[in-house]
């Protein structure tokens, strides 16, 4: 039932570190809320409820997805003249930054299990600054974008003009997905620079890696979504 | 502290609670701490779940006032008591206060909240917090919808159809769009609560196949709340983006497509409708079994109907789409998928009447609700079929045949369920009993009162009545004006229950643990229960529903029998 821990690969416990360890056991009572018999069963339940979050998350970018579909069939040469107006150059440095970020973070899960809080903190840091580095790209294509024109909410121009109707959809579906894409990339800046700010102050241990792990998952799931998102945005124009 | 009651042997060998003898001043949930300050920041479920009661029964009253204004309104066949544009604010507001922040949230929110947890032996659901954040946010989406509703009203009705939604309307759509997207946000979150909940808390003992019927409604329902939720959450936001930056996403002016919002709208809202008829099963399940005295007839099945009701849900939205433009073949499909669907939701009916059967019922108002819900809700059931009926709907489409439908579904159904669960666990709930012969002269007040409301606009939609409208032509009027003084009725039956229950608070009867000698975990701890739910944690032994192994006098409901908290 309850899944055997892994090996502590820390040293044992030498005598003088006695208080430290009743210290860290009164701090492990401390983080075992009150209504879980232990701690297994507490990371069990926030690693299903995290998977639920995402699951929720898949059915939003879902609904978006598909809309997107039935329009890239219903406004098919506008998809692909539209998405040609995108520098897919741009797009894959930016893939690539976000899939190195997915590797610093899963580094940064794996030093919070074995307890190991500067290299949590250093791979949190690299994590944030690839993010960043992301939103940062993004700016810069919206405001490309924006100065093109290329704005469906304000004076849009597109050539040739009778593509222009399902391109104003395209680039309509562009900044909503981003947008979204990026608001959720925001949010896991922040929840990261809560983790950093705990790890540098008191740092992780294998029993309190459960908020690294969960806002891995969250990071990865992130990263899945711009797995999508680059294709359908930036690629199309290629099949 | 950290392995409590889990440990040794010794605790685990009971094969029951003890229940020691209520002393006068036991500390219960309610009288731990009484600050106002306790009370907003507690993380106890049961206190969250009375904070949901007080809440939606604030958006109820709100919803039913829209409802009686409606009603007045249509008891003369000219639009006299108010202009036309003022009535669809009725309509609207009535639809989004009682759907959004009423009856998704009621039976999860308040009877779940409190039962999930004492149902399966748990201390607490697994997130408290989080559990206190989707009060929060139901309460700021109501605000915030509030706030439309004094900044003008929405007149879009509760669909939000576009192009209306996203460039006629000159109402308050993007502040009505937020907080219905706030609310859905509160009602993911619990279903996300009760799904971790029931999968990492339960008891020892406590098998799939042992928890109570309700648990297994309210684990289908929230997985509709997960999975459905959030694509009303990006259709609604999409919406909201397009009014605000004026896009074309759904304008088909510039080439967008306005049915693809209603299909975005409706893979939600039909599930939706799940999310609120699916808990009233579950609380219908409780009552049957605890007033016949008999484990429910089928209990696998009427289990595994919740999960097929909760999956083929997904799959018939397409329905609300037969006359705007759909093909043929799906509406074929989508035809055969709705009449599907009442399958399983025929399979619980049939075991709640198969249970009945032969059984010593005893006629105590809760269970009056339960007559009226299989009744009502059968109903409700079978002109559904007609609705998707290929033929006939496009005959009875947006009449009010479908208003009376899905009254009798949401009204007849969930909140007639909703108001026999209240009065099953309010001494579970409040420690206290209410009137019995005045709730059960409410039940049938509610009953004659519904059906006076509903009844005739089944006519009225057959004969050709259209929805939405604040005028009619005379020929109408007598089934309106039947309508109406039926709606004065349940009127009248809804705000009973409120004066006899508040008083009950003060000057009713003291309940103690088991007032109805019901099997379950829930009674087997004092009314009102501790914080922490169980002095020791249980370890079940028993399946659900084990009248059978009760006393003779025990089974009957005779009230001298001794007490008896568990099965042998």
């Amino acid at each position: 039932m309850t899944p055997t821990p892994p090996p502590d690969p820390r040293p044992s416990p030498t005598p003088v570190a006695t208080d430290e360890a009743a210290a860290a056991h009164a701090l492990g009572v401390h983080r075992l809320a009150h209504h879980f018999d232990d701690l297994a069963q507490q990371h069990r339940a926030a690693e299903l409820g995290m998977w639920a979050f995402l699951a929720t998350e898949v059915l939003f970018f879902g609904g978006a997805i598909a809309a997107y579909s039935v329009y890239r069939m219903t406004y098919f040469d506008a998809f692909a003249a539209a998405s040609n107006q995108e520098n897919w150059l741009i797009g894959a440095f930016n893939t690539a930054a976000l899939l190195t970020s997915s590797l610093t973070m899963a580094l940064a899960v794996r030093a919070a299990q074995l307890g190991n809080s500067p290299r949590v903190s250093l791979f949190l840091a690299a994590t944030i600054a690839l993010a960043l580095t992301f939103i940062g790209v993004k700016f810069y294509e919206y405001a490309h974008l924006i100065d093109h024109g290329l704005a469906p909410w304000g004076d849009f121009h597109f050539e040739p003009p009778e593509l222009a109707g399902g391109a104003r959809i395209f680039f309509s579906f562009y900044f909503a997905l981003t947008g979204i894409h990026a608001t959720h990339m925001v949010v896991g800046v922040g929840l990261m620079l809560w983790l950093l700010s705990i790890s540098l102050r008191r740092g992780f241990d294998d029993a309190f890696a459960s908020p690294v792990e969960m806002t891995g998952l969250y990071w990865h799931f992130v990263d899945i979504v711009w797995i999508f998102l680059y294709p359908l945005l930036y690629l199309v124009h290629r099949s | 502290m950290t392995t409590t009651g889990l440990t040794g042997p010794a605790d685990r060998g009971g094969a029951s609670p003890e229940i020691p003898a209520p002393p006068r001043r036991r500390e219960d949930y309610l009288n731990v701490q009484t600050s106002v300050r306790s009370w907003l920041l507690t993380v106890d479920h049961k206190r969250i779940a009375v904070l949901y009661l007080v809440l939606i029964s604030v958006f109820f009253v709100l919803g039913g006032l829209y409802a009686m204004l409606i009603r007045l309104e249509l008891a003369t066949p000219a639009a006299d008591l108010v202009e036309p544009e003022t009535y669809n604010k009725f309509f609207t507001l009535h639809g989004v206060i009682m759907i959004f922040f009423f009856l998704v949230p009621s039976i999860p929110a308040t009877l779940g909240n409190f039962l999930i947890p004492l149902m399966i032996g748990a201390r607490d659901l697994a997130f408290p917090r989080i559990n206190l954040l989707s009060w929060y946010l139901l309460l700021i989406g109501g605000v915030i919808a509030l706030a439309a509703l004094i900044g003008g009203g929405v007149d879009t009705g509760w669909t939000f159809y576009t192009p209306y939604s996203t460039v006629f309307s000159r109402q308050q759509v993007v502040l009505t769009i937020v907080g219905a997207f706030i609310a859905g946000f509160s009602s993911i979150l619990t279903g996300l609560n009760f799904i971790v909940t029931v999968h990492s808390m339960r008891a020892p003992g406590m098998t799939w196949f042992r928890l109570p019927l309700f648990v297994w409604s309210l684990y289908a329902t929230s997985i509709v709340q997960l999975l459905a939720t959030p694509v009303l959450a990006i259709a609604l936001a999409l919406v909201a983006i397009e009014r605000f930056f004026n896009l074309g996403i759904f304008n088909p002016d510039i080439g967008g497509d306005p049915v693809l919002f209603q299909h975005l709208f409706w893979f939600y809202s039909h599930p939706a409708v799940y999310i609120m008829i699916l808990p009233g099963f579950g609380v219908i399940s409780e009552l049957v079994a605890a007033f016949c005295r008999k484990r429910i007839f089928g209990y696998s099945a009427v289990a595994m109907a919740s999960l097929a009701i909760a999956l083929v849900g997904f799959l018939v939205w397409g329905h609300h789409m037969f006359t705007s433009s759909q093909s043929a073949y799906a509406g074929l499909v989508f035809s055969f998928l709705s009449f599907l669907i009442a399958v399983p939701s025929a399979i619980k009916v049939f075991n709640w009447t198969a249970t009945t059967w032969r059984a010593s019922v005893s006629f105590r108002a809760p269970m009056l609700y339960a007559w009226g819900f299989m009744g009502l809700f059968t109903l409700g059931g079978l002109t559904g079929l007609f609705l998707s009926t290929l033929g006939i709907d496009i005959h009875v489409h947006d009449t009010y045949f479908i208003v009376a439908h899905f009254h009798y579904i949401m009204v007849g159904g969930a909140v007639m369920a909703y108001l026999g669960g209240l009065h099953y666990w309010w001494p579970k709930i409040t420690g206290r009993m209410y009137t019995e012969w005045i709730a059960r002269f409410c039940a049938f007040v509610i009953f004659i009162g519904f059906n006076l409301t509903f009844f005739p606009q089944f006519l009225l939609g057959y004969l050709g009545m259209p929805r939405r409208y604040a005028s009619y032509p005379p020929e109408f009027q007598v089934l309106h004006v039947m309508s109406s003084a039926g709606a004065s009725i349940l009127g009248v039956g809804l705000f009973i229950p409120v004066v006899y229950l508040l008083w009950s608070l003060r000057y009713g009867e003291r309940a103690g643990p088991n007032p109805w000698r019901a099997v379950g975990l829930e009674w087997m701890t004092p009314s009102p229960p501790p914080t922490e739910n169980f002095s020791q944690t249980p370890v079940v032994t028993w399946e659900a529903y084990e009248y059978s192994s009760l006393t003779p006098e025990v089974k009957l409901g005779r009230p001298d029998a001794h007490d008896t908290h568990a099965p042998a």
